[in-house]
């Protein structure tokens, strides 16, 4: 086949893959816009917030595109605002509530930095043009992203009995969740087939290097816990997802087509 | 059907009356006097985030904008710029298009741009680094950006304060020679 026929023939997996990206982006967004004002310090309160704009743009893009491939006239912000808990597609690792602990924060962002950068390394070369731009884009974003956490991560590891302690404790916690990323499915199979997806399982070896050369460096243990099977990418969520969504779309349901 | 389409080059006048203002110059011209809303002093063109401006035969101008950061707020304030700036100049017919490939890099900040960031007290960002696999050998903990030089003394005797400052693009610094904090734009 023809890359037109391709890209025609997959454009239901195309519109499933981006909503993808795009919620992972959207929801670990809204996370770390959580923490302006919390942080330990006025710097990382910017650090987090920064870093949840550049998730918030590309969700943008993302959504934007999943909607032109779905064809219904839906725009990003009848994706993002629209959409109840079961529609969403996001990896249950971005939806844990965080706010109450930085070392969590730090350990989310260290897993999934260190997973979206060699997937967007990956996906800039992706059939799909949109997807590749995004990526292309993003790729310099996530190593900023993988920057920040795996300092924080040195910091707090390497620092005193009581910061690694908990920075130790959040690792074990969110593990279980890390299993997800790498998840293949018939969907992922047909676009890496057809060159739109980056492979899941392909992620996991150079994942597993920037996490053990990180927690070399921090003088923390790798958790070896089981993994769990992860159930976002059917829209079946933890919890806190839904209090998550209740709060990021109440002013857009209660006002439809609000604008600042 | 596909217009004609002609590249319009800096403040070069437009020959073809369909395209010309009355004040005779291109749309290029007028938007020299559209600036970065967060760094004021900076043009869109020094910046690097103006792509490419081409007016077709009858006078349509598109204007081809990239955004530096995936998130950056500024996009929707520069686009009603660009329409306003180019409507005083009797350029009604526009279309402003996001365009995310090539993406923009800090390598695009022109020498004019660098030269104004680094009066406005913002030191200019080095060379990009190169693309590529994170270096992990090297350690996360060890920087690998060369030393900044402080806009105000010139020193390069620097300490990065914090990755992040008052936008997505700059870290915040402060120099040890004349203990002055400053931004330094990060390249990207």
């Amino acid at each position: 086949m023809t890359d037109p026929q391709v890209l025609a023939a997959t454009r239901a997996d195309r519109a499933d893959y981006a909503l993808r990206l795009g919620d992972d982006a959207l929801v670990l967004s809204h996370r770390l816009a959580e923490w302006s004002s919390r942080a330990p310090q006025i710097e990382e309160d910017i650090a987090l917030t920064n870093i949840g704009l550049d998730l918030l743009g590309q969700a943008r893009a993302l959504l934007t595109h999943a909607g032109t491939l779905e064809g219904d006239g839906r725009d990003e912000d009848d994706l993002a605002y629209l959409r109840s808990e079961h529609e969403f597609r996001c990896c249950l690792l971005v939806e844990q509530p965080t706010r109450d602990d930085f070392g969590l924060a730090i350990a989310v962002q260290l897993f999934f930095s260190a997973h979206q950068l060699p997937l967007y390394q990956a996906l800039s070369q992706s059939t799909d043009t949109v997807l590749a731009g995004v990526a292309n884009k993003g790729v310099k974003e996530a190593r900023y992203h993988l920057e920040h956490a795996a300092e924080w991560t040195i910091r707090l590891g390497d620092g005193t009995e009581l910061s690694h302690r908990r920075m130790q404790g959040a690792l074990e916690a969110v593990w279980p969740l890390t299993g997800e990323l790498f998840q293949a499915d018939e969907m992922t199979a047909r676009l890496v087939a057809a060159g739109v997806a980056a492979d899941p399982a392909a992620l996991r070896a150079p994942w597993d290097t920037t996490i053990d050369a990180v927690l070399t460096e921090a003088t923390l243990t790798r958790p070896s816990g089981s993994v769990l099977a992860g159930t976002g990418r059917s829209g079946r969520h933890s919890e806190h997802l839904g209090y998550l969504l209740a709060e990021m779309q109440y002013l857009h349901r209660l006002h439809p087509g609000a604008r600042w | 059907m596909s217009a004609v389409v002609v590249p319009v080059a800096a403040n070069q006048a437009v020959t073809n009356p369909a395209v010309t203002n009355p004040a005779g110059t291109g749309p290029r011209a007028s938007l020299e006097r559209v600036f970065d809303p967060e760094i004021p002093v900076l043009t869109i063109g020094d910046l690097g985030v103006l792509r490419t401006v081409t007016v077709d035969q009858a006078g349509h101008v598109e204007v081809v904008i990239t955004p530096t950061y995936s998130g950056c707020p500024a996009m929707d304030a520069i686009r009603d710029d660009i329409v306003t700036a180019l409507a005083t100049d009797g350029f009604t017919d526009v279309t402003v298009r996001t365009e995310l490939a090539p993406a923009w890099s800090t390598d695009d900040i022109t020498d004019r741009g660098r030269q104004r960031l680094r009066e406005f007290g913002i030191a200019p960002p080095h060379a990009v680094r190169h693309e590529g696999p994170v270096p992990l050998t090297l350690g996360f903990s060890r920087r690998r950006t060369p030393s900044v030089v402080c806009p105000r003394c010139a020193s390069s005797h620097t300490r990065e304060i914090s990755r992040f400052s008052s936008t997505a693009c700059k870290a915040h610094y402060v120099c040890q020679a004349c203990h002055e904090p400053f931004d330094y734009f990060k390249e990207l």
